[in-house]
């Protein structure tokens, strides 16, 4: 789950970590109020959305040489200008792809005397199982760009989770930041306090790009993305409050509901798999056969016939849908439940796209008894190259 | 022979008293008599289970307790997710060799804290988030269905569960059978990477070939690639398929698994595939020809 950078950066401070004052208003009369409460006279009005590449962004609504999603004003009026220009128009940046996404909250926030600009990210580094710290001189740029370029200039600290945040490590992420005198000492407060966030929140990614050194000689957390692992949810509701639905794909968020994993995609072929590999793979053997995916759906291991049929639901409910296939190996699930789920919402929803079922694994006789004697219109395929050329020839109308 | 398990392993359940440690005990102790020794209950210790045929087995109260009274070698965890990882420590803490976590959406940290401890320790742990085990006609631990396997000379390793049944499935239909199949699961951190298993599977005199199954995000498919290439300057090497699921996955987005995204430019398909390439991986690009694939391997 991703969250605003206004709504990170309220909770790092929550952990003491140096941000800025600033203010998120949700329409453009809040302007004016909102900047008053900040010193001056330097602010930066920042779009709200979940992606990265604000600053270079464009909006779709303004003219071609408008000023993009982060803008700095240098006073109140030109505050208010911006969140006019801005708040409700649609930022397109690298990441939202073509379509952009609407801005619908703004972050106005004080200015800054920036003499450095670093890179600060923490995140589990999987080849050794620990919270690992990443960073870089190279701040305020695309990180992947300097990973490739120049890979001597990123350091990565791991962490024991034993032990913490060590005084060498202190030490060794200060030198990699070439942090100094006061800047060090910040630092020496910041890592510890960043990591206590990160392990606390159970986040998975905390993004700092850029941290900077002031004019002042003073660390500041300039930006902040955070993305918390699913998994944990259940044990943050304070963080459950922070989803902004508005960011995500309606059916994804329906999916969510009933605990399935979904991702929409650009392709007209519907996929119900058990198992998140198996659900690739079969993304993968639809586009070998030359047809597209139109998403990525594992009902995963222990699903219910009412999941099952939320499933089917999500699924005949996309408009872009020709097709369906359902592939099932069933180990903890059961073919017979994947049945019975099918079943109950074809006859619930009616089915006006072809659909080809193969079903394999635990209880697959009963599975398959239950498809054929339902009298449903089911194409059924013996394995997943049968189910894969089916499906393609059934939606290509061969 | 087999790697990791055979007729003597003695397995405890922990969450054997839930629905799906019942059903999935059921399934063990039906398939060639898997000696599942008992259940683990801190609220039930002194009880008995019973199984919908009948079955029964003692349920203890800690798995030190069930280990000292049946000298178990393995432990299989299907406690649910948030106190699983308390399991799979407990587990360790009992010195149980093997643990076999299924449990599917335990929170990374959790999974950093097992994993500090699992390294001082002397348990080996496969998953979380697995399928579990199977040495055919021997032992059963996890969820894997037992009817698609059949005894043979193929090792079958895999980082998603349901594709292992496939691998399992056409290993079977083109008559080679299988030695040992592992799931080792699709989290980003867990107990038991591609080398661990690649080191076991190429020191097995009974495998004769060799099966892996990646997915993208990480690194562990490339690790493995340049471990089985330093092996084989050794003069250590067998033939082998592989199947890299993702492919056709956009990047940014988690395919299902957690460990499974393409992230910073990093974990995508073609480079993995290409890795593995480089080892002599006979790389299929259809989940459906991993047995085709891996008889073209063998015959060189």
């Amino acid at each position: 789950m991703n969250i605003h950078e206004y709504q990170a950066k309220a909770l790092l401070k929550g952990f003491g970590a140096p941000v800025a004052e600033g203010v998120a208003i949700f329409n453009a009369g809040e302007a004016e109020a909102a900047a008053k409460k900040l010193p001056g006279p330097l602010y930066v009005v920042k779009s709200q959305i979940h992606a990265g590449g604000r600053g270079k962004g464009k909006f779709k609504e303004l003219p071609a040489d408008a000023k993009g999603g982060v803008r700095l004003a240098r006073s109140i009026d030109e505050v208010v200008a911006f969140t006019k220009e801005m708040l409700g128009n649609t930022l397109v940046t690298k990441q939202t792809g073509p379509a952009g996404k609407q801005v619908n909250r703004l972050y106005i926030e004080d200015g800054a005397d920036i003499a450095r600009e670093l890179y600060l990210s923490i995140l589990v580094d999987r080849t050794v199982g620990r919270v690992a710290f990443v960073v870089s001189t190279e701040g305020g740029m695309d990180i992947e760009q300097v990973a490739h370029d120049t890979p001597e200039k990123i350091v990565t600290v791991a962490i024991d989770p034993e032990a913490g945040v060590t005084a060498a490590d202190v030490a060794a992420l200060n030198a990699a930041l070439e942090l100094t005198g006061e800047a060090a000492s910040d630092g020496e407060k910041l890592f510890p306090t960043l990591y206590k966030a990160f392990v606390e929140k159970d986040m998975s990614l905390l993004e700092v790009n850029p941290l900077i050194v002031m004019t002042d000689g003073r660390l500041r957390v300039l930006d902040a993305k955070v993305s918390f692992d699913n998994n944990s949810l259940f044990r943050h509701a304070d963080i459950l409050e922070l989803r902004d639905t508005t960011e995500e794909d309606e059916k994804e968020i329906e999916a969510s509901k009933y605990d399935l994993a979904y991702v929409a995609l650009d392709g007209d072929i519907g996929c119900m798999v058990n198992g998140a590999g198996l659900a690739m793979a079969t993304m993968d053997i639809i586009k070998l056969y030359g047809a597209e995916p139109a998403n990525f759906l594992d009902v995963g291991g222990g699903a219910s016939k009412e999941k099952v049929t939320a499933a089917f639901k999500i699924i005949t409910a996309d408009p872009a849908v020709k097709g369906i296939l359902v592939n099932i190996f069933g180990g903890i699930m059961r073919c017979d439940v994947i049945a019975e789920g099918v079943v109950a919402a074809v006859k619930e929803v009616g089915l006006k796209v072809p659909l080809v079922v193969r079903l394999e694994g635990t209880n697959v006789e009963l599975g398959k008894k239950i498809i054929d004697e339902s009298g449903l219109n089911v194409i059924s395929a013996d394995d997943l190259d049968d189910a894969a050329k089916k499906i393609v020839a059934a939606v290509k109308g061969n | 022979m087999s790697i990791l398990i055979d007729k003597n392993t003695k397995v405890l359940v922990q969450g054997l008293t839930g629905k799906t440690g019942t059903f999935h005990t059921e399934q063990a102790l039906a398939y060639h008599g898997t000696r599942m020794v008992g259940g683990i209950n801190p609220k039930k210790g002194g009880e008995t289970w019973e199984g919908s045929k009948g079955e029964t087995l003692p349920i203890f109260a800690s798995v030190a307790e069930g280990r000292e009274k049946t000298g178990a070698d393995a432990s299989v965890v299907y406690v649910p997710p948030a106190g699983a990882a308390a399991a799979i420590i407990e587990a360790i803490e009992a010195e149980i060799p093997l643990i076999v976590c299924i449990t599917e959406g335990i929170p990374v940290m959790d999974m950093v804290k097992v994993k500090a401890r699992l390294e001082k320790s002397k348990s080996r742990l496969i998953g979380p988030n697995c399928p579990g085990i199977v040495t055919p006609d021997e032992c059963k631990i996890g969820i894997m269905p037992g009817n698609i396997f059949r005894k043979g000379s193929v090792g079958v390793v895999s980082r998603s569960g349901t594709l292992t049944y496939e691998a399992v499935f056409q290993t079977t239909n083109a008559g080679l059978g299988q030695t040992t199949a592992v799931g080792i699961g699709g989290d980003p951190v867990k107990g038991t990477e591609f080398i661990d298993v690649l080191e076991m599977f190429l020191a097995d005199d009974a495998t004769k070939s060799i099966i892996m199954i990646g997915e993208i995000g990480g690194s562990a498919e490339e690790d493995a690639a340049q471990f089985l290439i330093d092996e084989a300057k050794r003069g250590r090497s067998k033939p082998m398929a592989g199947f890299i699921a993702g492919r056709t996955a956009p990047p940014g987005r988690t395919m299902g698994h957690a460990g499974a995204v393409i992230s910073g430019g990093k974990g995508g398909a073609e480079d993995k595939i290409a890795a593995m390439e480089a080892a002599g991986i006979r790389v299929s690009p259809s989940p459906a020809r991993l047995g085709t694939t891996l008889v073209e391997a063998i015959k060189g």
